[in-house]
């Protein structure tokens, strides 16, 4: 048990990511409400972008932005000082996907309610066996 | 310097589906013709690009000239080039021949039907040509979405159905990312070949096993493995015809392809079968698929749900096969994925085909049919061959690879299996015959036809399903020649021969 209490806080990033996840999961699995899923759907994404973005920051890191100002090329780059962009620049890509996944997702669900009038999945699979 | 054929497969087709959608605005009747050469143009490179691997070997290109482990590297060998061959081409053979159904299905939306069919053709091209882990999560989402949207033009619980099959989807596209993100954190690369030689001193660490842990999962709910199946019978049965025999035999041996892929060329087969050890699993959970999939389909009343679940069988059939560890084995999984590819694009043409004629797929309302539509009941009888695994067809050669590897590695569960489902497909095959060939028509329901009139579907939907099924032939007699030149050089060293 004191082992474990140091190793959560060290890498307290992981264990956040983590719990957003489940909570996401566990929405798309266990609500009835199909805009409430993609709510967790939602969770679930961000959580994985939280976690790229949490990879690349360092301890007094600042933004990766080399100066060409009067010291230009006279003193040496050290990676320490700066923060990894290569993680935050793939999460653009990423947030670009989630985004979609869900206007694709909010226009099914549109085409769903006029279809059946109700979002809750149970009333729509009672509609369908009734058929 | 740089031959600019790699890049110009993903970007002709994005090009034209943005000048399709365009046109739609404009004038209707010329999206379909510029869609025909969206797509007849990336079949035309993806030809050339293989030809040249196979005359030259692997080909490699940078996006914008950044060179491989900082920019994008498309990376095309013989393996990703065999496979982007038969997407291409099944994906313009089949844009040919379901223009009439699509034509009736949905003839307000045949601007947005065609975008969105080049769209998923740019995703599965791209998958398949990068040599990037990223990449392909975009362009594997590119193709996820642009199928959910294919398949939500269906009617009744279509929308339904795509939604289904958009949680689970994402639930699968974000595993993936999250396996990437992890081999980043240990290797710092997002390059396959980069990371792959990286990636040796580092087999023991844990983070790497959940790497891998993660893709495996995330790719298995794409390629509906089954335990992981459940949005598929509905997703294709639901949807279209035209968008069925596009999505069914293409996106889920794209993700084989990635599966293998990442087998190979990115974790190596030592990581594979010696470090982690995972064979025989992998191998019983795809004997598992094979035997539910068979007997979930015997229990099936319509006919493109029974593809379905043929489909769902036969993807344990590659797992499993790439899973035995001996290089008979792999080459039966890689030779099964353009068979099945093949395959299951002739089934769902003539389902699309059958359905075009009598609106109605529901088994008992096939009667009759072989009088009324011989030459499609022929190309059904083809691929039906096919799927059993009867000799000249393509189905028996990658069948007998596999059965081969199966014994070779002692999995003599897998080999029973295999002969199960063979089995069972007989049965399906022939309770469809049995009902087109002797079934009374009288007792069906003829839309006010007498039985013996001939009703088969035009010559420009018939043409296209008699190649496919002449090609199931073709591919079978010389299945020698395309093992021993395009296979055999991809199976990786550490492989038993």
């Amino acid at each position: 048990m004191s082992e474990l209490i140091p190793l959560i806080v060290a890498k307290y990033n992981y264990w956040l990511y983590i719990i957003l996840m489940m909570i996401g999961l566990y929405a798309m699995i266990a609500k009835n409400n199909l805009v409430k899923k993609l709510v967790g759907m939602n969770i679930f994404q961000t959580s994985i972008i939280l976690f790229y973005v949490s990879i690349g920051c360092k301890k007094g890191g600042t933004i990766p932005i080399i100066h060409h100002g009067i010291h230009a090329g006279r003193h040496v780059v050290d990676p320490a000082h700066y923060v990894n962009p290569l993680p935050h620049v793939l999460m653009l890509t990423a947030i670009v996907v989630s985004v979609s996944t869900l206007g694709v997702a909010l226009a099914l669900a549109v085409k769903i309610y006029n279809r059946y009038k109700t979002l809750e999945e149970d009333e729509i699979l009672a509609r369908l066996r009734a058929k | 310097m740089n031959d600019h054929t790699p890049a110009l497969l993903i970007i002709l087709p994005l090009l034209f589906a943005f000048m399709v959608s365009g046109m739609a605005w404009i004038k209707k009747s010329l999206c379909y013709p510029l869609a025909v050469a969206g797509s007849g143009l990336c079949a035309f490179f993806s030809i050339r690009v293989f030809t040249h691997v196979l005359r030259h070997g692997t080909m490699q290109y940078s996006l914008g000239g950044w060179e491989a482990p900082w920019g994008i590297g498309y990376h095309v060998d013989l393996l990703n080039g065999v496979v982007l061959v038969a997407v291409s081409v099944l994906a313009f053979i089949n844009m040919i021949a379901t223009r009439k159904a699509a034509a009736i299905q949905f003839p307000e939306k045949e601007g947005a039907f065609y975008a969105l069919y080049l769209l998923f053709i740019v995703g599965l091209v791209g998958i398949v040509a990068t040599g990037d882990l990223f990449n392909l999560y975009v362009l594997l989402e590119v193709a996820s979405l642009t199928s959910y949207a294919l398949i939500a033009l269906g009617e009744g619980r279509a929308p339904l159905s795509s939604l289904n099959y958009l949680y689970m989807g994402t639930i699968g596209g974000c595993f993936y990312l999250l396996g990437v993100g992890y081999l980043y954190i240990m290797t710092g690369s997002l390059n396959m070949a980069d990371v792959a030689s990286l990636l040796p001193p580092l087999y023991e660490s844990g983070a790497i096993w959940v790497a891998f842990t993660f893709c495996m999962v995330g790719i298995g709910v794409k390629m509906a493995f089954f335990p992981l199946h459940v949005w598929l019978p509905n997703a294709y049965t639901y949807a279209p015809s035209a968008v069925s025999s596009l999505i069914a035999p293409l996106m889920t041996k794209v993700m084989v392809y990635v599966m293998i892929r990442l087998m190979i060329s990115v974790f190596c087969v030592d990581f594979a079968f010696s470090v982690l050890d995972l064979g025989s699993a992998m191998v019983w959970l795809s004997i598992l698929a094979i035997v539910m999939g068979a007997a979930l389909a015997l229990a099936q009343k319509n006919l493109k749900r029974l593809f379905c679940y043929i489909i769902v069988s036969e993807i344990g059939y590659m797992v499993g096969g790439a899973w035995l560890g001996n290089a008979a084995g792999m080459t039966g999984a890689i030779l099964h994925i353009l068979n099945d590819a093949l395959m299951t694009i002739c089934l769902f043409l003539a389902a699309g085909t059958i359905h075009y004629r009598i609106n109605n797929l529901d088994l008992d309302h096939l009667q009759g049919l072989f009088g009324r539509m011989p030459v499609t009941m022929a190309c059904l009888v083809a691929a039906g061959l096919s799927i059993i695994g009867v000799p000249p067809t393509c189905g028996f050669f990658s069948k007998w690879y596999l059965i081969t590897g199966a014994l070779q590695a002692g999995q003599y569960g897998f080999m029973a299996a295999l002969l199960f489902s063979s089995l069972v497909n007989v049965i399906l095959f022939f309770r469809v015959f049995e009902i087109g060939y002797y079934g009374d028509p009288g007792h069906g329901h003829m839309h006010g036809s007498s039985p013996e009139t001939r009703t088969e579907a035009p010559a420009a939907m018939l043409a296209p399903l008699l190649i496919l099924s002449a090609g199931l032939v073709v591919m079978g007699v010389f299945t020698g020649t395309i093992v021993a030149a395009v296979i055999d050089p991809i199976i990786p060293a550490g492989l038993a021969r």
